[in-house]
């Protein structure tokens, strides 16, 4: 095993992922399996390759800077499980 | 043991762009919550981000303003983590590849000039902003600010003191409001700063363990927030304790810095290339574009205004501490040409009416060419230098010109030989004790003569004129 029960712990908690512990064993198991494969990509002799920024030749399009009409107010918060009628409304935050 | 203090500091400036980073949702600051947000800014799947041509142009002008190696090829990355403010629980930045690294800029310190190195400067999305009622069982989200554009400035742990920290900001801030990217303003949050700092034994090399400050949203807090920390650093380690490395806030109602409980759990914000972005190539014509762009410079200007003017290096220093202010210099000793003159008057009286009133120097309600024209006034000896005070504080609170005032309220300089000469026997004749004591030797009496004088005219007697005839008249006695 390339991985602990503890760094499974560790990713669900980052990932807010509530796991039973027969759930944990499951994915201990696949990310295991991800982490062999990547073995297989380590095999490949890449000293006399250029580290690539990305895997296409492509750069980012840039946009001019024109405001465009944002959406309404109701269809901003169409998906907002809770709201005041403007604002997002979310457990309390206590800092 | 003698300890030094090594602070880095992080600064967040936002970008002056109509429209957001990556959609063309309005940058407006103050509209209703959420009226101004999409499906791009609100992280809806399906969206894409598109970068906008002037957050890029303003971080290469800013990158060029700090010297900085500006990278041809950068990425945008992910910052996960999870917290209402960001609807996608990952931020847009920057990691491995930013924009522009290997900076630096020239600062004032106690000991002169120093320069500090900037370690990076990157783009990244801003969050969204939580709002509180301690009365309510809930908190409200607004997203109109998530997605404004953002540019991070990283210096190196190079500042060895909380007053180098704050006048590494002061540049910093300077820097952002001459080149026009950044409205520089700290309590609406469009300039903020993180501070990490640690001490370690003189002489050691080896970085103690840091701590990081947030919350000091003025130049005074930083000084403040970092003092109070290095204090407690010291004390920590004095005692033979140690340093958890942590996030503190500054309390600005104590002055002291308290752990973010809430936060203590290890930051692991699995940093990864955005899928969403192809890689940035910023075009070497671009580059050359807002080289070209640049504009003097905050210390630049200074130097200039020293050597040119011949004003000393203080009054250089505020007078080019904001681009308006310098360009209302400028603009007066083109009227009137005696720089030190406008110099002086504009450090005392000018200033003094602008912080009284709140007024930025755009809106000042003597401009240029009405202070220009109060100066000559005085020089030319129509009004006296002291009368010459009440007109400006009139002008200032009327808006009216120096000429209308002066004439309006006669305060015309009285520079008559004869009438002067008139007025000061007069004086002399009702003081003939004072006459008596001055002949006897007591010089000082000068000034009481001078004093009832302009009494007498109301402060309009030409001062220079009534010296040279109280003289004359005063000898006048001796026989």
């Amino acid at each position: 095993m390339k991985i602990t029960l503890e760094q499974v712990d560790y990713v669900a908690v980052l990932g807010r992922l509530d796991l039973s512990h027969d759930e944990k064993i499951k994915y201990m198991g696949q990310l295991d399996d991800i982490l062999k494969y990547m073995d297989a990509l380590s095999a490949v002799p890449t000293e006399d390759v250029e580290p690539m920024a990305g895997p296409v030749e492509l750069f980012t399009p840039l946009r001019e800077d024109i405001v465009k009409p944002s959406l309404s107010l109701e269809r901003a918060l169409t998906n907002a499980p809770s709201s005041d009628g403007s604002s997002f409304l979310v457990p309390k935050i206590i800092e | 043991m003698e300890f030094e203090a090594v602070i880095g500091l992080e600064v967040h400036a936002q970008l002056l762009t109509d429209s957001k980073a990556f959609c063309s949702c309005t940058t407006k600051f103050g509209s209703e919550p959420n009226s101004n947000t999409c499906p791009i800014c609100q992280g809806m799947p399906g969206s894409l981000p598109v970068l906008n041509r002037k957050a890029l142009e303003y971080t290469v002008l800013m990158s060029l303003a700090c010297n900085c190696r500006i990278n041809e090829i950068s990425r945008f990355a992910r910052k996960n983590y999870y917290y209402p403010d960001l609807p996608k629980n990952y931020q847009i930045s920057q990691y491995e590849l930013p924009v522009a690294e290997h900076g630096w800029i020239e600062i004032d310190t106690s000991s002169g000039p120093r320069r500090i190195g900037i370690t990076r400067i990157h783009m990244e999305e801003d969050a969204g902003k939580l709002i509180h009622d301690e009365r309510k069982p809930f908190s409200y989200v607004d997203l109109n600010r998530t997605g404004v554009p953002l540019i991070e400035i990283v210096s190196e742990p190079e500042i060895r003191t909380p007053e180098e920290a704050a006048s590494y900001l002061r540049a910093v801030h300077s820097i952002l409001v001459y080149l026009g990217i950044c409205d520089g303003n700290m309590e609406e949050g469009s300039f903020r700063c993180d501070a990490n700092v640690s001490i370690r034994p003189n002489g050691q090399r080896e970085l103690g363990t840091k701590t990081e400050l947030k919350n000091m949203n003025s130049f005074k807090n930083v000084q403040k927030g970092l003092h109070y920390e290095i204090e407690r650093h010291g004390e920590v380690l004095g005692a033979g304790g140690k340093i958890v490395q942590e996030t503190r806030l500054f309390d600005p109602s104590t002055g002291a810095t308290v752990s973010m409980r809430s936060k203590e759990q290890a930051h692991d914000y699995r940093y990864f290339p955005d899928p969403d972005l192809l890689p940035l190539r910023v075009e070497p014509e671009l580059i050359e574009k807002m080289r070209g762009s640049l504009p003097e410079l905050p210390r630049e200007k200074k130097e200039r205004f020293v050597r040119d003017f011949g004003i000393p290096e203080y009054d250089a220093g505020v007078l080019t501490s904001e681009r308006s202010l310098a360009q209302y210099f400028e603009d007066t000793v083109a009227i009137f040409p005696n720089p030190k003159s406008v110099s002086n008057w504009m450090m005392t009286e000018f200033m003094r009416a602008l912080k009284g009133q709140d007024a930025g120097v755009v809106s000042a309600p003597v401009d240029p060419e009405n202070l220009g024209q109060l100066l000559k006034m005085i020089e030319d000896g129509i009004i006296s230098g002291k009368i010459g005070k009440t007109v400006f504080e009139e002008m200032w609170s009327s808006g009216r010109g120096a000429d209308q005032i002066v004439k309006e309220k006669g305060l015309v300089q009285v520079s008559d030989v004869s009438e002067l000469t008139d007025i000061i026997r007069t004086i002399l004749d009702e003081n003939p004790n004072q006459v008596a004591r001055y002949l006897g030797g007591k010089n000082q009496l000068l000034a009481f003569f001078v004093g009832q004088t302009m009494k007498a005219t109301r402060g309009k007697a030409n001062p220079q004129l009534v010296n040279e005839i109280l003289l004359v008249e005063l000898e006048k006695f001796r026989n």
